[in-house]
């Protein structure tokens, strides 16, 4: 139960110790509420549920998606980052923003527009299309955040050596950027893991999906327990499988200091394949699904009427909420990505992994147990926004708590040295140099929630003030009609409202280089920067 | 500067939060207003609600969500919640409620009004409409008199991979549970391995299982039959492919009903108890015949026009509370891997 102080800090930093553990027992309130009712449920029940033949596919069917989806994503992922950072490409703000845009696109409306064109599709292949190329950006913007930071000395050496152009990248520049990959796939593998909308609606039975299942049939909350503790048990191994990667990855990056020097690869004969790979994504996931829709309403019989003003009240909801709910998500995740950027040790490593578990669960499921923790605690507030937008927060913390932990990271620690020389307090340095320092990272990780939540559906159904509705709501209730035509403006609506913060994310990134090569060029806490970017 | 735009952004969003909350109040403790649980789709249920209020003066805080989702939030709220009213999708749900202790009676000069058979036996819900499960198949490749009359015969080869359902669903649960009433529990335990072998497409709500047969995928679909009449009005009826045969008699044609309850807090509310009598009033019941067509459960009130009458798909060897051993049907379909 120590936290082993690595840096500059003298003294445990208690205060910070403190803010994490609270922050991390608000974000395991979804866990604890299942451990519970699953305690107390009847263990006959229990064994019935797990004797069930159909246990052990779906098992292996959520661990075959996680898996490939996640592996298709790094494939697509780290060649498109090394375009946008690395090479000579024309027009690199607009490959740059259409990288992120499929950030903007929940799962259920990308597999929702494809069905719509090729009703046929189903099953694995259907799924772990829509899926894997909707996580793309998970991947490719913290990894070419990495590149742009890391320098190419060494594939250089390497090509003087003898080694290949592959060769010589393997060994120079894949330590530089592993950290960054191994945080976006774990992203995309738990998001992967706790997905409802994209894989119903192609009819690929999973965990999730059994779990949906033991709502809507047997209104058995014990059985859907059960199955999302199963969900939740192999959150936690990705999750304790990413440190122990990462870890690895840390102590090689030591080993191979990277060097300034960043040489730009010309594209010559590869810039038709690059292109096609960069539009390749987006196309997929965003502008396929958003035609289809799209032209739908141009040849529907009937058109239900549109009302403008319900769907700019949507918007705003949307907006507001979703803002909200980047706030709380910022600040839960501000200790925990400190502690981890700055810290050592077995309390900081279980405080971090305990941080995402949350991300591994279906929506409904930490729903549930936010109306059951705020009805318990903060009856009043019940069936507030703020109670949503907290809602949110503990949701989308796990993906605030990466970007957190690198641009901490990349804040030279003698910086903070100097302040404390001064005779300013902790807090005082931390506000004044630190987080200062630290906020672009800070901005990409509240755009990154935010995205998220704009698109959440499950525990917005659940949390939301009554007669509230976001726009994924609205979306929901004309996707339920099985009504095409109505569904596009909402479907268009919220594709635009999330872009922008998508937008953001990859104009965030070119800021953040800035500053971080004006303050750490090739310093210690430069390479720690590599670590992780927006995970 | 960027940063500072991101303070911005949040700060705006964090007192527009407490804005939002501000705004809220607990509708429970307001007079002439009531809080409604609602299960349905709002593009259906929407203006009946609207109509409740101009014609009573009670403002109605609905909330929408699909039925399941709103059953374990009850659940989870327990006596806790601020609902008065649930109106639910199906019977199943209600009973789940029930058996929670969270229902309160429905007065008898209501629950008298719907038939028995059609309504909760111990008055902890009412029934408000029906729906008849009913085979739907590909007008384009089947002719009505190829469809079978009954369930039995899909286990058969010439079906192998064409029927689609939704195993989880409340309503197919409710007519596996009729079969195994109806047939025995041998005969309906041949049915379901028998349907399991026969490799189903399996789907995750009606709706889907609609489109299925509606895009050609598979030839025929278990679902009920207002799934049908609720797309003819979207597309038109000339466009739709899929095409229904009911089933009078067989197990397989079951009615289920969709349901209201007033939820424990709420006993002795008289918004409450105004809106369940809206519900089951001629002129609600004449809106879910003309706008939903679901069959009206109030006597005297015509079923919509081109459906079987309900009398005719009613099983007299059925009792609703037959379907309560549902838990043993959903053993059956999980033993067979179907859940």
């Amino acid at each position: 139960m120590t936290a082993q102080v690595a840096t500059s800090s003298p003294r445990r930093p208690w205060g910070l110790i403190a803010a994490s553990l609270v922050a991390v027992a608000l974000a395991a309130i979804p866990v604890v509420h299942l451990v519970v009712r699953v305690a107390s449920a009847d263990p006959a029940e229990l064994a019935a549920v797990f004797e069930r033949p159909r246990i052990p596919m779906l098992v292996g069917n959520s661990v075959m998606l996680a898996a490939s989806v996640t592996a298709t994503a790094i494939a697509l992922g780290v060649p498109s980052a090394f375009l946008l950072a690395r090479t000579r490409l024309r027009w690199r703000g607009f490959w740059a923003v259409l990288a992120a845009l499929p950030l903007a696109m929940p799962s259920y409306l990308a597999a929702y527009g494809w069905l719509a064109w090729q009703p046929s599709m189903k099953g694995f292949w259907a799924a772990w299309l829509v899926l894997s190329f909707v996580s793309v950006p998970y991947v490719t913007l913290p990894v070419a955040a990495a590149l742009r930071i890391g320098g190419t000395g060494l594939d250089d050496v390497a090509r003087t050596l003898g080694r290949g152009p592959l060769g010589s990248f393997m060994l120079g520049t894949w330590p530089q950027i592993r950290p960054a990959v191994l945080a976006g796939g774990l992203l995309v593998a738990l998001y992967t893991l706790s997905d409802f909308g994209g894989v119903a609606l192609f009819r690929f039975p999973v965990l999730t999906t059994a779990i949906q299942q033991a709502y809507s049939a047997s209104f058995s909350r014990d059985e859907a327990a059960v199955l999302a503790v199963l969900l939740v048990s192999l959150a936690l191994l990705i999750v304790v499988g990413e440190q122990f990667a990462r870890g690895r990855a840390a102590r090689r990056i030591q080993a191979a200091p990277s060097a300034g020097r960043r040489r730009m690869t010309p594209l010559g004969r590869w810039a038709v394949p690059a292109m096609t790979l960069l539009v390749l994504v987006p196309v997929i996931a965003v502008v396929v699904p958003v035609a289809v829709l799209v032209s739908r309403v141009l040849t529907a019989e009937t058109l239900r009427a549109f009302d403008p003003a319900n769907l700019a009240s949507a918007i705003g909801n949307t907006v507001l909420l979703s803002a909200g709910g980047a706030v709380v998500a910022v600040a839960l995740a501000l200790p925990i990505g400190v502690l981890a950027a700055r810290h050592r040790g077995r309390l900081v490593r279980a405080v971090e992994s305990t941080g995402y578990l949350a991300l591994g669960l279906p929506g409904i499921v930490v729903g549930l147990s936010l109306v059951f923790f705020s009805l318990s605690v903060v009856p009043a507030l019940y069936q507030t926004a703020l109670v949503l937008a907290f809602g949110y927060g503990v949701l989308f913390m796990p993906k605030a708590i990466g970007s957190i932990r690198a641009a901490t990271g990349q804040v030279p620690t003698s910086l903070e040295d100097v302040s404390r020389t001064l005779g300013n307090s902790r807090a005082r340095t931390w506000m004044t140099v630190t987080a200062r320092l630290a906020r672009p990272g800070i901005f990409a990780a509240a755009m990154l929630a935010a995205v998220s939540a704009m698109k959440e559906l499950p525990a917005t159904l659940m949390l939301r003030p009554t007669g509230t509705d976001t726009l994924a709501v609205e979306l929901w209730q004309r996707t339920d009609v099985s009504a095409y035509g109505a569904a596009a403006p909402y479907a268009v609506a919220l594709l635009l409202v999330a872009a922008v913060p998508a937008f953001l994310l990859s104009d965030a990134r070119a800021g953040r280089e800035a500053t971080r090569e004006a303050i750490a060029p090739d310093t210690q806490a430069g390479r720690e920067a590599n670590r992780e970017v927006i995970a | 500067m960027r940063a500072h735009r991101g303070i911005a952004l949040a700060t705006t969003g964090l007192a527009a939060a407490l804005a939002l909350t501000g705004c809220a109040t607990d509708p429970a403790a307001e007079e002439g207003t009531l809080t409604v649980y609602i299960g349905r789709d709002e593009a259906l249920v929407g203006p009946l609600i609207e109509r409740f209020e101009e014609e009573s003066g009670i403002d109605v805080e609905a909330r929408y969500a699909a039925t399941p989702e709103l059953a374990a939030l009850l659940l989870e709220e327990g006596d806790r919640t601020p609902a008065q009213v649930f109106l639910s999708q199906d019977a199943g749900a209600l009973g789940a409620l029930a058996d929670a202790g969270l229902e309160a009676t429905i007065p008898a000069e209501l629950a008298d009004l719907i038939p028995d058979g059609f309504t909760s036996q111990d008055d902890s819900w009412i029934g408000v409409t029906g729906r008849a499960r009913v085979i739907a198949y590909d007008g384009e490749q089947l002719a009505e008199a190829d469809v079978p009359d009954t369930v039995d015969a899909l286990t058969g080869e010439e079906w192998k991979g064409e029927v689609a359902f939704a195993p989880g669903n409340a309503s197919f649960q409710a007519f596996v549970t009729a079969l195994r009433v109806l047939e025995g529990e041998d005969a309906a335990a041949e049915w379901v391995a028998g349907m399991a072998a026969n490799d189903p497409e399996l789907t995750e709500n009606n709706l889907a299982t609609l489109d299925l047969v509606n895009n050609g995928q598979v030839q025929l679909g278990l679902i009920n039959h207002y799934y049908w009449y609720r797309q003819a009005a979207e597309v038109g009826a000339d466009n739709m492919r899929a095409q229904l045969k009911f089933l009078p008699g067989d197990p397989g044609g079951i009615v289920n009903v969709t349901g209201a309850a007033i939820l424990k807090n709420a006993a002795d509310d008289p918004e409450a108890r105004a809106f369940v009598e809206f519900l089951v009033s001629e002129e609600a019941q004449r809106y879910f015949v003309e706008e939903t067509f679901e069959y009206p459960l109030l006597p005297g009130i015509d079923a919509p026009e081109g459906l079987p009458a309900l009398e005719s798909l009613v099983n007299p060897g059925l009792d609703l509370s037959d379907l309560e051993s549902v838990g043993e049907s959903q053993r059956l379909l999980a033993d067979n891997g179907l859940i």
